[in-house]
């Protein structure tokens, strides 16, 4: 939340991954999500091998490492709570470099910090190589309801614009000597939002106008059809894919035990 | 650590946080909700729904980075369900609110994908009905406008712990953390009601500062003050809007702003019922069933009946002691079709709403 | 007398009032032959845009008719009618509000069922006529304002309007962004009807206005004549910038 949503995640580039169709990546991506959710987390290797497939990706896409870690930043709430989680978490006690931590915690830790990594990670390498635009054409190939896909749309579209006003707002506030530092100061906050809603909601009645006025008769036409070649697909799914075939080599190694 | 749980809080659950069973189940109520709620905004706005609803999504996602100290050195952030569903109305409210999670989760890698169900569920279900529920209700019953900008206070205070509520549920069903899940209620209720005062009064004030201006705009306050009528400028109705330039903008058909002909309140209250039948049925079902990793490692090393103790024992079970005795077949059948009931009367009470306003 | 097929633009004693009952417009008559160049002056809260919002059908009046190219505007004559009356907005974050300009300028001709390689030309066409090919795959919020303004204009050229109307083209342009402008709209073969405050952009570009005040039409000749006349500008609010002297005729043609 805050200042780190406004990072751009794009990264232009014209790489194999860039060329995918965006329905590929985007069911590739949640595809590989379950699998990695469906690890057990006792399987540690099976993880140290998704890592290693989202680096092939990282590396096919030319993505820069220190990109990917520096938008991680996202996850750090959480990933101080995984470090938390053993300090006070229930059962069996354990004794690490001297501090007493929970055995469950630790498993839970590892699990939470695994996964959500994994997760986000995967998250960062599709909006890296991916337009938010095409994100939404992507998601509407997959069945997205399509006024929902609008509505994004619109809401991306309009994002920068709405968050603009906010902050010339918030210069203006600051330039008449005011800075919101206590709870005597939410009026003044509060006041400045139902402005910045009215504007909005004033802008979506422009907007649809405008639409009006170009012949929009309530379905956006489909302008751009971008559909996927088998080979395209393959290629996509080839990372989930992998995943399952880390995760089912895992169970038949755990069953031979 | 009541610090680092109110931050957790803010951020959207990642992946891993919970375990499948539950992950699976809210994306089923979210996708429900969304689905009835597409169809409800539909109606609502028509096929001004996409500007107007993407417009207030970006209002919610540039008003969710306001700030509001809550205690010394935390603070927390505005989540805005209530917000949104008074100054849009639920149905809307609740696709302004997820889209802002999805685009969240999907552009900026805030939320797991995995647990878009759960992020929908808790923040942009959860918060809306409530939020609307006891809006609605308190503004029964203290009329005019400072009944409004009072219901709006109590909604929006209400909605946050809810939230905090429903996680905490949803943790002790699924949460893939063995913490004491009363020390995780205490401090999320806790925490969360604090957060909840702040986002009341800014809630109340922002819904204030709206009405004062252009109550036509407030979805809640509908029928319940009279047109403004500005000389000099272009006129101001309802109906109209003036742009932020030298000009005015009207739409054709200018009065189809929704009437509260029928009692939407019933629809919400069943709804809400639903939304709180159907949880309790997955908390019944999976409390039987036992679902997490937690309990196989449990198994493993022999440390299962201090689980119990701890995790099982401590929560005031003795409520839910009767419903986790029903088989556990049963309870899922009965959660399934209590979803496709509520479904059906949402949708048919909201229908018969539509023919009234004509 | 000029036979319907060369005007484009009609309108009969218009008249509108809001829903709350206050009227704003008394009867306006006037007429638009095609290809010429009109400016509609008035002062704040005359109803030039409550006016202008009557072209494409946006607002349905009260008593009277608009007709575009013989075409009148009625409640099934609407999608014909946006296309041939293409209005831009004064702001024009109103007007750009898809992801890229591409995607802006093909928004109109897509409604209209164009598609594939027509819409193709019919996009880099439109952005070409003003000058803004170059950015094409841009979002529209990387550009600066006067850019935004002239892909706007872009947007409903790509529809090959019959009449352009344009809400304050010139407001919060610097002088640079401003002449561009001009020389985009001179360059165009599209009648104009141009709303303004800007009187000696009305001069430069329009060589013939109307003044709306209180409601009708109190005045429609020549710009220059229109002008001249000091004591008729006072009376509508009307006043030429500091310093501007109008040009003799010579200067620009």
């Amino acid at each position: 939340m805050g200042a780190g949503h406004h990072h751009q995640l794009y990264l232009a580039g014209d790489s194999v991954v860039h060329r995918l169709p965006p329905q590929c990546k985007l069911l590739a991506v949640a595809a590989f999500a379950i699998v990695v959710v469906a690890t057990p987390r006792e399987r540690f290797w099976a993880f140290g091998l998704y890592a290693v497939l989202l680096a092939g990706v990282a590396l096919a896409a030319r993505v820069p490492l220190t990109y990917v870690l520096r938008r991680m930043v996202v996850e750090l709430p959480f990933v101080l709570f995984a470090f938390l989680i053993p300090v006070i978490g229930l059962g069996e006690r354990t004794s690490v470099l001297g501090v007493s931590l929970s055995v469950a915690g630790l498993w839970a830790g590892w699990n939470i910090l695994a996964k959500a990594t994994l997760g986000v990670v995967a998250s960062i390498l599709l909006a890296a190589t991916t337009e938010p635009r095409v994100i939404l054409i992507g998601a509407q190939r997959l069945r997205l309801p399509s006024l929902l896909v609008q509505i994004a749309m619109f809401m991306l579209r309009y994002m920068d614009v709405i968050m603009d006003e906010m902050r010339r707002m918030r210069v203006a506030r600051e330039s008449r000597g005011f800075e919101a530092r206590n709870f005597r100061h939410i009026p003044v906050i509060a006041r400045s939002a139902g402005a910045l809603f009215i504007r909005s909601y004033e802008r979506g009645e422009r907007v649809h106008l405008a639409m009006l006025s170009r012949g929009y008769s309530g379905r956006m036409p489909m302008m751009d059809e971008i559909s996927g070649s088998v080979g395209q697909w393959a290629t996509a799914l080839a990372l989930p894919g992998m995943a399952l075939a880390v995760l089912g080599l895992s169970a038949v190694q755990g069953l031979s035990l | 650590m009541r610090h680092r749980l109110t931050k957790g809080f803010a951020v959207h659950v990642p992946d891993g946080f919970f375990d499948a069973a539950v992950s699976v189940s809210a994306g089923a109520v979210a996708a429900a909700g969304l689905a009835v709620c597409l169809r409800g905004a539909r109606r609502e706005l028509d096929d001004r729904t996409a500007p107007m609803a993407g417009l207030v999504a970006a209002f919610i996602f540039a008003v969710q980075m306001l700030n509001f100290p809550v205690a010394a050195g935390t603070s927390g952030h505005l989540l805005g369900g209530a917000l949104a569903a008074i100054l849009v109305g639920p149905y809307t409210g609740v696709l302004c609110m997820a889209v802002v999670l999805l685009v969240q989760c999907v552009f900026f890698a805030d939320g797991g994908l995995t647990a878009l169900g759960i992020n929908i569920t808790i923040m942009g279900i959860v918060t809306v009905l409530v939020g609307w529920g006891v809006f609605r209700l308190v503004a029964r019953l203290a009329k005019g406008k400072g009944g409004v900008t009072v219901a709006a206070f109590l909604a929006a205070l209400v909605s946050v712990p809810s939230a905090a509520l429903v996680f905490s549920a949803l943790f002790w069903v699924g949460g893939t953390a063995p913490i004491e899940v009363s020390a995780v209620a205490a401090a999320m209720g806790g925490v969360h009601v604090l957060i909840g005062i702040g986002e009341g009064v800014i809630t109340a004030l922002t819904v204030g500062a709206v009405l004062a201006v252009r109550p036509d705009l407030v979805y809640g306050a509908r029928g319940l003050t009279t047109p403004l009528v500005l000389r000099g400028a272009e006129e101001a109705t309802a109906g109209a809007t003036v742009g932020a330039t030298a000009g005015t903008t009207v739409t054709v058909g200018a009065d189809e702003e929704p009437v509260a002909t029928r009692s939407p309140l019933r629809a919400f209250l069943l709804g809400g019922l639903g939304l709180t039948l159907v949880l309790a049925g997955i908390v019944s079902f999976f409390a039987s069933a036992n679902p997490d990793g937690l309990e196989a490692v449990a198994e493993n090393h022999g440390f299962l009946d201090q689980a119990t103790h701890h995790v099982f024992g401590s929560w005031a079970l003795a409520d839910y002691g009767d419903v986790g005795g029903i088989p556990v077949g049963v309870a899922g059948i009965i959660g399934v079709g209590l979803v496709l009931l509520i479904a059906g009367g949402v949708a048919y009470a909201a229908r018969g709403r539509e023919k009234a306003r004509v | 007398m000029n036979s319907p097929a060369v005007n484009s633009l009609e309108v009969n004693r218009l008249a509108y009032a809001y829903p709350d009952g206050t009227q704003a417009l008394f009867g306006v008559d006037f007429t638009i032959r095609r290809g010429e160049r009109v400016a509609l002056l008035g002062p704040n809260g005359a109803g030039k845009t409550t006016l202008v919002m009557h072209l494409n059908g946006i607002l349905t009046a009260g008593h009277g008719s608009v007709s575009v190219a013989g075409t009148p505007v009625r409640k099934d004559t609407l999608k014909e009618i946006r296309q041939r009356v293409g209005l831009v907005f004064q702001d024009p974050d109103d007007q750009l509000f898809m992801p890229t300009v591409r995607d802006d300028v093909a928004f109109g001709p897509a409604n209209s069922g164009v598609s594939g390689a027509e819409l193709e030309r019919a996009v880099k066409g439109a952005l070409e006529r003003v000058g803004m090919l170059e950015v094409i795959d841009r979002p529209p919020h990387h550009l600066s304002f006067g850019q935004r303004r002239r892909v706007a204009v872009a947007t409903v050229l790509a529809m090959e309007p019959e009449i352009l109307v344009l809400d304050e083209p010139s407001s919060n342009l610097d002088p640079a962004a401003r002449r561009e402008l001009a020389e985009v709209l001179r360059s165009l073969d599209v009648t104009v009807l141009m709303v303004t405050h800007d009187l000696p952009y009305a001069l430069e570009l329009c060589e013939r206005s109307l003044i709306l005040s209180d409601g009708v039409i109190v005045a429609d000749g020549p710009t220059r004549e229109l002008l001249a006349d000091a004591e008729l500008l006072a009376r509508h609010r009307l006043e030429l910038p500091y310093g501007f002297a109008i040009p003799a005729p010579a200067e620009h043609g």
